[in-house]
């Protein structure tokens, strides 16, 4: 099946073409959908299998190359078509088509009755090409055609409903947003290809990679490589400084928030920092500033979440802030714990966005949890699914989140210092507190909504047992990475999976300092123990006493009105960059430079030879005498000077 | 030497087609249309013939015809390609019957004059992608702006007049300094190797050969004209003026073809012959390049026409062809001429489809539509794919050049900097914003005018057959580039190797 690999880029390709072509004369949601649907639920059953094959292969042979046809050979570069399936690959695969079919499946049913139906279905087909591109390519040029090809159907898709409004503005120009954002990142990421391949001499991961690992290769230069591929992951993966672009995604469909923005896409910069582990970790400033962004993005988002009153908005700045955590793991050196974090949050967080749509869908399509309200015995299986996402991502004890969390909690401890470990801990103790605070406002507590307008009624099951599959896999999917402390002589078998990607890197890597097992579990202690209080005080808050956080909202007016306007990012963004340029390209560039100063020039020199040209026709004037006076004139003056100078 | 008349038949088909066009009387309209698209054809096939005879594995000139003309100038009409101008001359063939096609209804005007000039422009862009004799080459150089001035002056839109008088100047001023240019070249091939002699080939052996200081007004010269034509800021004004007020086919040539011509001669002429003046001023021209790749984006994005946005957007795609050609490294060169053909094909197809919406509403300003995603999808859709052909997005045409031209750059001796890259490449993001914007404006949304409703209609099947032809070809390159850059391969190292050649006490 190793070999088969190119089928579950193909499948989807396919089924993007033909719900593409002839989805619109089809017409019928059930083939359109199951069609959709298969692809890539077939591409996940291959994927399944080539994992069985690699897992049953001795540890140095599980990386294997498929090779297509060559894609670019000019000169000194090769680039192939060529999938690279090794652990690390067959993990990001398995989650992408995994989780992916889980939505595909519940689209049928939150889709049902749109217009688009079709449309929707070939771009979501088209997304899991593109990110399969991403996940499986060998080598740069190919992971940079699914990075774009991603960044293209984030497009499309958050401007599926291209003729709403969305919050100011209208949801083309979201999308918009999402692109050009995205493509300032990408800019960065090209910069670092052309520095590898000057570099190395090749874009090939193997080759670059076994080539930064012994080549004597200056800091800066790595240093130099990993800023520029970071910046990309910045952009692709929403954070400081351009994640404004991925609150404002949620005009997208909401299967597409949880597939796209929450659970595959914007992991894809995780993924390519780890992958390019080797690089990262030979440039150890870098290391520090993926750290330290990563922290501060998980921080930032977080205080933003605590007073957002859309629910999609909520959950989208928990997905920030949950990206900032993976860099931050990947910024200490703890590459598989960051990997680990990408798939349960896939899991919990694609729960808690098909959740909220669930929920969206039961509302008559609002979205203001302070107008929701006690929507626990309208819809069970949603709040169910719903609660347990939620303990997940606050990491309670059991749950998946809690393994992937913790761990990363720790290497922040250990690789990176106290103060790392303690803003990880009060951003945990956020999350827990605004994710109640959403499950408090939406399930418990009084019916905030009109009931003459409003039926709230429970999903079918179409959309609900895909929240059933992945409420379960929220719960034990952790338990495929339970830390050393725990396991004992087996280690942590996520880890061990992983391992052989990164043991380059991690020979390379020189921090980690040694540290007692009663520190880990003391430390564990404590961060539940937060996250715990918070979530008391988030329910008593938001179930029993309301005045409270009006209390609280009233006395720091200030700081309340900077959270809920987002610290003024997208503002101060219009007002320092994106007016300048519009205004400066129109102003001085067009109507200045172009309209005035080139066109003046060239204009001017034909006036001034017209004008000139006029002067000398005069002297052409056809009359006999006058050409006979200038005649004489001339004669006159050939003759005195001809006498001076004699 | 064997001679190959197949170049000759190549080229004389449009001429004695625009001829035979005469003859036909001004009723009859349909009979005129199809003759000129017959012709087209005819000679897309020709070059067909010649594209699979073509050895790309031979660096050397292909298919030469030579036939002394003026003995005593020892001037020939010498025609040969090799796989760069293969490949234009077939994007050349490529792109007539498209636009014969795309005014198939619009132009009602004087259609035999039209036909008559479409073919002798056809046969003028040839004519230039094809002569060895430098002598020869300036003629169909010139000759191609006469047909071009009438179809902007004739065909064209309001402005019209200033429009075409503007680009023919600009055009003018540029022909004349290569004119001296040639004629002093000429000369100096006598006094060095006791001939007068026009032929390219030989010519190659004399220019690098040339003082320094001399070689750098002859450089500049050639340089001055080619940059015109491309064009280069800040030479560019010209073309904004000539895009809009020409007719729809006259855009697609103007932008897929012409504009090509300046480039190719850079490449044929200025690097080869002048190879030492070429290095020197390598940087300066890469500077105003790169200010050409930004500013056009910047330009572009403030437009509130289309067509000139797209005009403006050539500005910046072709300071991108003008700054590989001058990082002189394989990759880059070889992205520059692939990049040649992506923008023919793509900023073609984006003035095709202008103009099919231009022919239904008359309107071209962005802020009259919106919205028409519900009215016309598949107009829509290929709009969608022409556009992202245009930012690069890796899969489609565009990316293959633009790659190639940012990755040789950086590690371009010649430049030995990577900040021309870090400059140029922030392109790559304008072009973004400035398609998706109009893309936005004009597609989605609500529908802003309920004239819209009544005026348009999705594509007709003709729309249909002129598109996808192109769309093929955008996909193709994008994902199965080699077929195209084999062919330019030894073609472009041997313009390398020429320069090196001369050049090398330059770079110790």
């Amino acid at each position: 099946m190793i070999n088969l690999i190119y089928l579950t880029v193909l499948l989807p390709l396919i089924g993007f073409l033909f719900n593409g072509l002839f989805g619109s004369k089809i017409k019928n949601e059930k083939v359109i959908g199951i069609i959709g649907s298969s692809t890539v639920g077939i591409a996940f059953l291959v994927t399944l299998l080539a994992f069985l094959e690699t897992l049953n292969l001795p540890v140095e042979n599980r990386s294997n190359t498929v090779e297509l046809f060559t894609w670019l050979n000019v000169a000194g570069l090769n680039i192939k078509f060529a999938y690279l399936v090794d652990q690390l690959s067959l993990t990001m695969s398995l989650i992408v088509t995994g989780v992916g079919f889980l939505i595909h499946v519940y689209s049928i049913g939150y889709m049902h009755g749109d217009k688009g139906f079709w449309r929707f279905f070939s771009y979501l087909n088209l997304f899991i090409f593109a990110m399969m591109n991403l996940v499986l390519g060998d080598n740069f040029v190919v992971l940079f055609l699914g990075w774009e090809g991603v960044g293209l159907c984030s497009y499309l898709l958050i401007g599926f409903w291209y003729d709403r409004k969305f919050e100011k503005g209208t949801v083309p120009e979201a999308a918009k947003k999402a692109f050009v954002v995205n493509r300032i990142g990408d800019f960065g990421f090209l910069l670092g290809m052309f520095l590898i391949y000057y570099t190395f001499d090749s874009l090939n991961f193997s080759e670059v990679f076994n080539k930064a690992a012994s080549f004597p290769v200056s800091e800066a230069t790595f240093g130099m490589i990993a800023i520029f591929l970071f910046i990309g992951a910045t952009g692709k993966s929403a954070q400081i400084p351009l994640f404004v672009w991925l609150p404002d995604a949620m005009a997208g469909p909401t299967p597409v928030s949880a597939l796209i923005h929450a659970a595959t896409m914007v992991t894809a910069g995780v993924y390519m920092v780890s992958r390019a582990a080797i690089i990262f970790v030979s440039a150890p400033t870098v290391m520090m500033v993926v750290a330290v962004i990563g922290l501060l993005t998980a921080l930032m988002a977080a205080t933003i979440g605590l007073v957002q009153n859309d629910i999609k908005k909520v959950l989208a700045y928990s997905t920030v802030s949950q990206l900032g955590y993976m860099f931050l793991a990947a910024g200490v050196g703890a590459f598989s714990a960051s990997i680990f974090h990408v798939m349960t949050h896939a899991f919990f967080k694609a729960l808690l966005f098909l959740g909220a749509g669930s929920v969206i869908h039961g509302m008559h399509n609002e979205q203001n949890i302070q107008r929701y309200g006690g929507l626990k015995k309208y819809m069970p299986r949603t709040y169910a699914t719903f609660f347990v996402a939620t303990l997940a991502i606050t990491g309670i004890p059991g749950l998946s989140g809690f393994f992937s969390k913790d761990e990363i909690l720790w290497y922040s401890y250990a690789n990176g210092g106290f103060i790392f470990w303690f803003i990880g801990v009060l951003t945990a103790m956020m999350t827990a507190f605004y994710m109640f605070r959403l499950l408090s406002l939406t399930f418990y507590g009084k019916e905030r909504f009109d009931h003459h307008h409003v039926h709230p009624h429970e999903s079918s099951s179409v959309m609900t047992v895909p929240l059933i599959i992945l409420a379960v896999l929220s719960v034990i999917g952790g338990y495929i990475g339970i830390p050393e402390v725990f396991s004992g002589e087996h280690g942590n078998q996520f880890h061990n999976w992983l391992e052989p990607v990164y043991a380059p890197a991690i020979a390379k890597l020189k921090t980690f300092g040694s540290h007692t097992h009663l520190e880990e579990i003391l430390l564990m202690v404590v961060s539940v123990a937060l996250a715990l209080s918070a979530i008391h005080f988030a329910i008593k808050v938001y179930t029993k006493k309301p005045s409270i956080a009006e209390n609280i909202a009233g006395r720091f007016k200030s700081i309340y009105n900077l959270l809920l306007n987002k610290y003024f990012v997208d503002e101060i963004y219009e007002a320092a960059i994106i007016q300048p340029i519009q205004k400066g390209s129109e102003k001085v560039l067009w109507k200045f430079t172009d309209n005035i100063i080139i066109d003046g020039a060239v204009n001017g020199v034909a006036k001034l030879i017209d004008t000139g040209s006029g002067f000398i026709r005069k002297i052409q004037n056809g009359v006999a005498q006058f050409y006979a006076l200038i005649m004489m004139v001339g004669i006159a003056v050939v003759l005195l000077w001809v006498i001076l100078t004699l | 030497m064997e001679q190959n008349l197949l170049l000759t038949y190549l080229l004389f088909t449009p001429i004695v087609g625009s001829v035979l066009v005469l003859f036909f009387k001004k009723e009859q309209i349909k009979i005129v249309r199809w003759f000129g698209l017959f012709i087209s054809l005819v000679a897309f096939i020709i070059s067909l013939l010649v594209y699979f005879n073509f050895d790309s594995t031979k660096s050397e000139f292909q298919f030469i015809h030579q036939v002394i003309w003026i003995s005593s100038l020892n001037v020939s009409y010498n025609v040969g390609v090799d796989g760069i101008s293969l490949l234009l001359v077939l994007l050349t063939t490529f792109l007539t019957p498209l636009t014969f096609l795309s005014t198939w209804n619009s132009i009602e005007k004087n259609i035999k004059m039209f036909t008559f000039s479409m073919l002798f422009l056809e046969a003028g862009m040839l004519g230039v992608f094809i002569s060895l004799d430098i002598f020869l080459f300036y003629i169909f150089w010139e000759a191609m702006l006469i047909p071009m001035y009438f179809i902007i002056g004739i065909w064209g839109g309001e402005k019209r007049i200033y429009a075409s008088i503007k680009f023919f100047i600009y055009t003018m001023v540029g022909s004349l300094l290569m004119l001296v240019a040639i004629i002093w070249l000429a000369v100096y091939a006598s006094d060095i190797t006791g001939k007068f002699t026009t032929n390219l080939l030989e010519l190659y052996k004399v220019g690098p050969t040339i003082p320094h200081q001399i070689q750098e007004w002859m450089f500049g010269a050639f340089f001055l004209s080619f940059a015109i034509k491309v064009p280069l800021f800040p030479l560019h004004t010209w073309l904004p003026d000539a895009h809009v007020e020409a007719p729809t086919a006259g855009s697609v040539i103007l932008a897929g073809v012409l504009l090509k011509m300046g480039t190719y001669g850079i490449l044929r002429y200025c690097l080869p012959l002048f190879p030492q003046s070429a290095i020197n001023f390598a940087p300066l021209i890469s500077v105003l390049a790169i200010i050409g790749i930004i500013y056009g984006a910047l330009v572009s994005m403030v437009q509130t026409d289309m067509k000139k946005l797209v005009a403006y957007s050539s500005v910046s795609h072709l300071g991108f062809v003008v700054l590989g050609t001058f990082a002189m490294t394989v990759e880059a060169v070889q992205g520059a001429v692939i990049q040649m053909i992506n923008h023919g094909l793509s900023t073609g197809a984006l003035f095709l489809l202008v103009g099919m919406i231009y022919e239904r509403t008359h309107r071209r300003d962005i802020a009259y539509y919106g919205g028409i995603a519900r009215i016309v999808p598949l107009y829509s859709v290929a709009l969608m794919i022409a556009s992202l052909s245009s930012v690069g997005l890796p899969g489609l045409n565009g990316f293959i050049g633009e790659f190639l031209i940012l990755l040789g750059t950086f590690k371009s001796p010649v430049l030995n900097s990577w900040w021309y890259t870090a400059f140029a490449a922030t392109g790559v993001i304008f072009a973004a914003v400035y398609l998706l914007w109009m893309y936005q404006r004009v597609v989605f949304g609500e529908v802003k005018n309920p004239e819209l409703q009544k005026q348009l209609t999705d594509l007709t099947t003709r729309e249909y057959i002129v598109l996808i032809p192109i769309f093929i070809f955008i996909v193709w390159i994008g994902i199965y580039p080699g077929t195209f850059l084999d062919l330019t391969d030894l073609s472009t190292k041997s313009i390398l190797q020429q320069v090196s050649t001369f050049t090398f006490d330059l770079f110790k």
